[in-house]
């Protein structure tokens, strides 16, 4: 189980380390090697987000190596394929990050199936909100696979237990309004947040939106007990190719 | 859980938890306002006093007897301020964010109606503006974005994907869940999640209840057929939801670009191309791939030019309440010549589809028989695009002229 992996692994550290990368970007032979390189450096987990055509969740970076991946022919056969590949070869457990198109135009229960074969351990997917998630949840019970919900600042406490309710393996906490990649002031205000997020939910926590270096995540210590980087990897393949990734993540937990 | 906004198999309500509470003021202000008897006094009267409202229904007798069948009858939307229907919607939503107490609207076009119309709306009101339109679009509808900046919007060209009207519903999503709590997102036709199909459609539908009733004025008895274009949907379903309850053939007419069988159109109902998905908030037919990747689409009619339709209409078609049908960009310019040479009146690109169909139509049926076009917009914002489809020689002068003089 998910949830109970990560238990395990935070009782050996602080805080764990998610991090993301879009399929086929800017290459399946280089995704695979920023993989290699992320769990070379510690990661704990690993996102692993299909591209979509329409990734209205997603600031500027994660967009355009979404539209970059679909342009170089990114499919979804590709990416179950590779995600059965990292599987196999790497501990760490893998989950699916993509909108609902994908899994709805593949056949919700197929595709469920197919990440149960590929070794995927759950699904983030962010304009599936439970209460349009039937199908899909119960495709991720029958397959064992941890659907994980999302947490907003802005949502009431109330609804908070009801999402909750419905997830599994951790919470994915937005750290802010926005889409990923923009900046994110990690201030008292997010420590309320946190705490109301902690009230309303027994799986572990993950802080993700414009957590971007070290001194980020310090703030998150003690506080969370995943922190995800997302848009930052990309930004540093971009500029310094995929070599800069593996010292990127380890100076990130130093 | 939750079923609500669907129609059918489609609709819904697929967005990101950073827009829930957004959406839940949004219905809650929407059914207050829609509970409240005044709200539709005063949307009816502002509009009457701004936008000419009741827009009238012509006799188009010379086409009548050119075509020798049915008695044609047209709704004037191009008559409404800013030339198109988008006036009546953008009016009903901008009250809705005076009772929601915001400051600043947001909103895409694709033809720039719908953002000349909310920029018209937000100075009116007293709001800021953003609209967000694709590269391809703000190339091709050039008038619209400069009234638009006159009027003191900010136009945003929006540079991803196919360029057109779906960036920038994406694009304006993205501004929206980052400043959700001061701003409106205006969207323009009824699709997208719950509850903008129904609060859109409920806008529009001033269009058939006047149509309606002036055609038993005049006329005393209902049309046969009713035709509309149809892009996401809106005057579509104003028009059509006059004539649900009457035995009234309802004809929507999607963009079949340069054929549906080059591939190059699009209709996501007519022809067999469009399949079922999920995508910006709603379920409905999109034109996508086996992958559920959302294909480019082409119309000469920016406003056509969309890859989803309104689920309301989706669901109208499975249940065979509507006939859907295709006009290509070709048969579309045949039309509006025609239009202007025998009644003198200049639709617009979009409303010109109506127009092809109901123009094959017409002569099947007989004298006795009624049909009604909407004619949801006028052509003006077109002048380029009609101007080189027509290669017209002295326009392209006038043009050369202006740019040397801009030159020099
Ligand atoms: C004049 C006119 N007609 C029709 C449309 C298509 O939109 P809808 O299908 O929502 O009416 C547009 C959209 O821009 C328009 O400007």
């Amino acid at each position: 189980m998910l949830e109970s992996y990560l238990r395990e692994k935070r009782s050996q550290k602080e805080i764990l380390l998610m991090t993301h990368i879009v399929l086929g970007y800017p290459s399946f032979s280089q995704a695979y090697r920023i993989v290699e390189a992320m769990v070379e450096a510690g990661v704990d987990l690993i996102e692993l987000q299909i591209p979509f055509s329409e990734p209205m969740a997603d600031g500027p970076v994660i967009l355009n190596a979404n539209q970059s991946a679909l342009a170089a022919g990114s499919s979804v056969e590709q990416c179950l394929a590779f995600a059965g590949e990292v599987c196999a070869r790497f501990e760490i457990p893998f989950l699916f990050m993509s909108y609902y198109n994908i899994l709805y135009k593949y056949g919700v229960d197929r595709f469920a199936a197919a990440m149960a074969k590929a070794g995927i351990r759950g699904a983030i997917v962010p304009d599936l909100p439970p209460e349009e998630a039937e199908d899909y949840l119960k495709a991720m019970v029958i397959n064992q696979l941890a659907p994980v919900f999302i947490f907003s600042p802005n949502t009431p406490d109330q609804r908070l237990q009801f999402i909750a309710d419905h997830a599994k393996g951790f919470i994915y906490c937005v750290a802010r309004t926005g889409v990923t990649g923009s900046r994110t002031e990690f201030s008292q205000q997010l420590d309320a947040y946190l705490n109301r997020c902690r009230r309303a939910t027994k799986l572990p926590l993950a802080l993700g939106f414009g957590v971007k270096d070290k001194a980020d995540i310090d703030f998150l210590r003690g506080k969370v007990d995943i922190a995800v980087i997302g848009s930052q990897t990309i930004r540093t393949v971009d500029k310094k190719g995929v070599e800069a990734v593996e010292g990127f993540i380890r100076g990130l937990t130093l | 859980m939750n079923r609500r906004g669907y129609y059918g198999g489609f609709g819904g309500a697929y967005i990101p938890e950073i827009l829930t509470a957004t959406f839940a003021e949004l219905t809650r202000e929407f059914d207050a306002a829609k509970n409240d008897p005044s709200f539709w006094q005063q949307y009816r009267d502002i509009l009457a006093t701004y936008s000419c409202r009741p827009t009238p229904i012509t006799f188009a007798e010379n086409l009548t007897e050119y075509l020798k069948g049915a008695r044609i009858y047209i709704k004037r939307e191009d008559l409404n301020h800013t030339g198109a229907h988008k006036a009546n919607n953008v009016i009903g939503q901008g009250l809705l964010v005076k009772r929601m107490g915001k400051k600043r609207v947001i909103a895409e076009t694709g033809a720039g109606q719908h953002g000349v119309a909310t920029a018209t709306m937000a100075a009116k009101f007293g709001f800021d503006c953003t609209i967000y339109m694709g590269e391809v679009d703000v190339e091709r509808q050039r008038p619209n974005v400069f009234w638009m900046e006159r009027l003191g919007a900010e136009v945003v060209p929006v540079t991803d994907g196919t360029r057109l009207l779906k960036d920038a519903i994406n694009q304006a999503f993205r501004d929206w869940v980052t400043n959700m709590d001061t701003t409106h997102y205006v969207l323009g036709t009824a699709c997208g999640p719950h509850p903008f199909p129904e609060m859109v459609t409920y806008f529009q539908s001033i269009i058939g209840r006047e149509a309606r009733k002036q055609l038993m004025e005049t006329e005393g008895r209902l049309p046969s057929r009713v035709y509309a274009c149809v892009g996401g949907g809106s005057n579509a379903m104003g028009i059509f939801s006059g004539f649900f309850a009457d035995p009234v053939q309802l004809v929507g007419v999607e963009a079949g670009g340069q054929g549906l069988e080059t591939g190059r159109h699009a209709s996501r109902l007519a022809s067999s191309d469009g399949s079922v998905g999920i995508a910006q908030g709603y379920k409905t037919y999109f034109l996508q791939n086996a992958d559920g990747q959302m294909k480019e689409t082409h119309s000469v009619a920016a406003g056509l030019d969309y890859v989803g339709v309104s689920p309301i209409l989706a669901q109208l078609k499975e249940s065979g309440r509507v006939r859907f049908e295709t006009a290509t960009d070709v048969e579309v310019l045949d039309a509006l010549s025609l239009t202007m040479k025998k009644e003198g009146l200049i639709p617009a690109l979009e409303s010109s589809h109506a127009f092809v169909q109901a123009f094959k139509e017409a002569p099947t049926l007989s004298r006795n028989d009624i049909i009604l076009i909407n004619q949801s917009g006028r052509g003006d914002k077109d002048i380029f695009t009609i101007a080189d489809a027509f290669s017209d020689p002295s326009w392209k002068k006038f043009i050369s002229k202006k740019a040397t003089k801009y030159h020099a």
